[in-house]
Parts: structure tokens; sequence; C-alpha cells
């Protein structure tokens, strides 16, 4: 069934791109509708990461054009950037800054009200550790630290990277619990993973990658 | 670009031990160039003002070359470009952090070359003004260079290499001018020594804050 653009979250054409001489994402094209759950899945260097990558204006396609919330990626990476977040391999935090400092800097640049960074992290069950240096954390604690970072930014399009990994079952609760509270609200979730049983639940879209490529969608 | 300057200085205050290292290495590089010219105080007068420089300037590599340390680290860099916030605001952050870090060092290193240079001055305010044009001009295109090498192996060796050509007419100035303030300054030359240094400060601070983003975006 064919979407109207203002319908659309994502509108992906051809999008590829390479490092050296491998193509890690080659022609992807896909529409997603807004509000929708979409589950990127495929193996270890299938390309998830890169699409990712793309879509959340981190990296810039070879080839192709991207549109998300009606902006091209090139040439409307402010807008998309204010309407989306990622939740990366890398936590992007400051090792020597504590977690609750840390919140802070994002709820700053995101016009956020101060006291959003404390709610976030007790949303993530880190209120007891405010104030300890992200240092001292654990990589599944960095994990619910980065979790806070996306619920602060309030995306319209969440793109969450593995979000299950290095999490325990508490963890996998929490992630559930976010993706449900997103999508109440109206936003678009793209989970790239490589366990689809967790995700196929809530799911509405599938994309399979194999070597860069879209097999299924 | 408060929010970016907030920032940098959270982080440079979990990382003020190593301002104080920075600070031991410059007053030790002037300790070693006064070994140069001998106990000749004359000389060691006349010499002041280029070694002091020379002292900031071999500290401020040290400096500028961990400025994104924090920001390699978990690709925090990347995280803060994601955000809707302007890559030249967090620049002018960093670049306006690391030229108060200088200043302060400059100003820290003075009482040490008044001591082993015998090189007082009662014009304390111009020195200042100096010393902050000067700290200036060395932060601005340090700091866009230091994001440039970051990700290099050799960052160390790679930032003086790029950084030090560049700011050939900002030592300069900054040597002259802080000279003049020290031996005296009969014929009023100073003032044309500082508004060179304006002149580069104004150039580079409009020129790197244009230049970061495509430094630091893919």
């Amino acid at each position: 069934m064919a979407m109207g653009p203002e319908s659309l979250a994502i509108d992906a054409s051809h999008l590829s791109r390479r490092y050296g001489r491998r193509w890690a994402l080659a022609d992807v094209s896909f529409q997603l509708q807004r509000g929708a759950v979409m589950m990127v899945a495929g193996r270890n260097g299938s390309g998830k990461t890169t699409l990712l990558r793309i879509l959340s204006t981190a990296i810039r396609p070879d080839l192709g054009r991207g549109v998300v919330l009606g902006h091209d990626l090139i040439n409307g990476r402010e807008e998309v950037r204010r309407a989306t977040a990622l939740l990366a391999h890398y936590s992007y935090l400051y090792e020597s800054l504590t977690a609750l400092q840390n919140l802070d800097i994002v709820a700053r640049f995101c016009g956020a009200p101060p006291s959003s960074a404390a709610t976030a992290l007790a949303r993530v069950g880190l209120a007891d550790r405010a104030d300890d240096p992200v240092s001292t954390f654990s990589a599944g604690m960095r994990k619910r630290l980065s979790f806070a970072r996306v619920l602060l930014q309030r995306p319209a399009i969440a793109f969450l990277d593995e979000p299950f990994g290095q999490l325990d079952p508490e963890g996998f609760a929490l992630v559930e619990h976010v993706v449900a509270e997103l999508k109440g609200g109206g936003a678009t979730v793209v989970i790239a993973t490589h366990q689809v049983d967790r995700v196929t639940g809530f799911a509405d879209v599938r994309l399979m990658l194999e070597q860069g490529r879209v097999v299924s969608a | 670009m408060i929010t970016a300057l907030r920032k940098e200085f959270l982080l440079q205050w979990r990382t003020r031990a190593q301002a104080v290292a920075v600070f031991v290495f410059g007053a030790t590089a002037l300790l070693l160039f006064s070994f140069a010219i001998g106990p000749n105080a004359a000389a060691l007068r006349q010499h002041a003002a280029g070694f002091l420089w020379l002292g900031l300037l071999l500290s401020s590599t040290l400096t500028l070359s961990e400025t994104f340390h924090a920001e390699m680290e978990n690709r925090a860099l990347e995280g803060l470009l994601l955000l809707p916030v302007s890559p030249r605001a967090l620049y002018y952050g960093k670049a306006v952090a690391n030229a108060l870090q200088l200043i302060l060092l400059g100003i820290a290193l003075v009482p040490v070359m008044v001591v082993l240079y015998d090189a007082g001055t009662t014009r304390i305010p111009m020195l200042l003004v100096v010393i902050a044009l000067g700290a200036a001009g060395i932060s601005a295109p340090g700091t866009l260079y230091s994001a440039m090498t970051s990700q290099a192996r050799a960052k160390q060796t790679l930032l003086p290499l790029l950084l030090f050509p560049l700011i050939v007419p900002v030592l300069l100035a900054s040597v002259k001018a802080t000279s003049l303030i020290i031996l005296g300054d009969p014929m009023g030359q100073a003032q044309a020594w500082i508004s060179l240094l304006l002149a580069f400060n104004g150039i580079y601070w409009s020129l790197c804050g244009l230049l970061f983003d495509r430094v630091v975006e893919d």
C-alpha cells in the first residue's frame, strides 16, 4: 500500500555506504509509517548499525537518499537531529563526569527542564548512583544511562542499536517498557538487533539485512 | 555556547591535576631556558619575553592535545553533534575554555619569569592584555587542529607540526609586545603589536569557527 509523504517517518531510497572497498550497506530502500516499530535484523556485519547511523545523520550515505520526517538526511541534517535520538554501540558518555552531570549536559542542549535529568535517571533505575562518575559504572549501567539520554531527547524517532546488549533481565523489561512508552507517545522506533525473538512481539515491520542488502521486508 | 562552555569547565575541573602538571612543565622549561643564557642578568632580561612565550607555547601543546581526549573516549563528541546543537557553539565553548586555561597558565608563569630572569614590570594591565590576546591566538587554531588530530595515532607530534607554523605571527607579536612592556617602550610600539594580535585573533576565531563542522562531521 502506497503511503503519503506526510504519513512517513522514514523514506529511504537506495541508501548505500562503503568503508574502503567493502559496501557495508548496498541499495537499501524502504518506507516506514509514523508511529510504527520497525525491527532491523541480521547477523553481525549485515549493515544494521550502518543503516541506523545513516538515518540518525551520524554518517552520510555514499549513494542514495533518505528523508526522515520530511527532512533530507543531508540538507535537513539539523532538523533530523532535532527530531531523532540514537542509542548507539558507544555510550556517548563522559567517563570523568557523574551520571547526573552527563544527563544534565544533554538536557541543557535539548532545552529540557533542569529537573528532567534526575527524572530520566530515576526512570532507568540509576537514581541512587546519580553522583557517581561514569567510570565506576558497569557496562549494563552505562547502557541504562544511554537509554536515559535517549528519553531526555524526547525523540519523534528513536533509533536503538542492539538495545538489549549488556543488560540483565530487569534491563530487558526496561527496554520493552521504554519502547512501549515511546510508541504510546506517538514516536517511531527503529530497533536493530540480532535478538529477533525478543523484538518480534512488538515490531510492526521487519527489515532483514544480509551483507548490506535487504533480503526481506 | 554557554552550555558548551559550562560542559568544558566541568571537564576541566575533573582533570585539574593535569593543569598543575602543565604549569610545572612550563616553569621547568623557563628554568632550562635560563641555563642557556648563563648568569648574565642583562641578557636574561633581554630574552625573558621570548622564553616566556616559548614556555607557554610548549605547555599549550600538552593542554591542547588532550582537549579532545574526553570527547573521543566514548565518542561523546558524536553524541553531542547528534543533539540539537550547532557544531560552532561546541567549538567556541571549547576554544574559549582552552583560551582561559592558557591565560591562567600565562599569568602563573609570569612570577616564574620575574624570579628567573629578573624581568619585572609595572605595566601589569598591559602585560595581561598581551597574555590574553596571545593565549587566545594560540587557542583558536589549536582547538581546531586538536580536533583534526584527535583520532591520529601520533597526535602529540602532529599537533605542534601543524600548529606552530600557523601561529608564528601571533607568537612574534606576543614576544615583541611583551618585550617592550618589560624593557621599556619609549616609542610606543607595543600598541602596534597589540593591534596585530587583535587582527590575527579576529581572523583565527572567525575562520576556525567556520571550519570546525567540516572537521568533525562525517
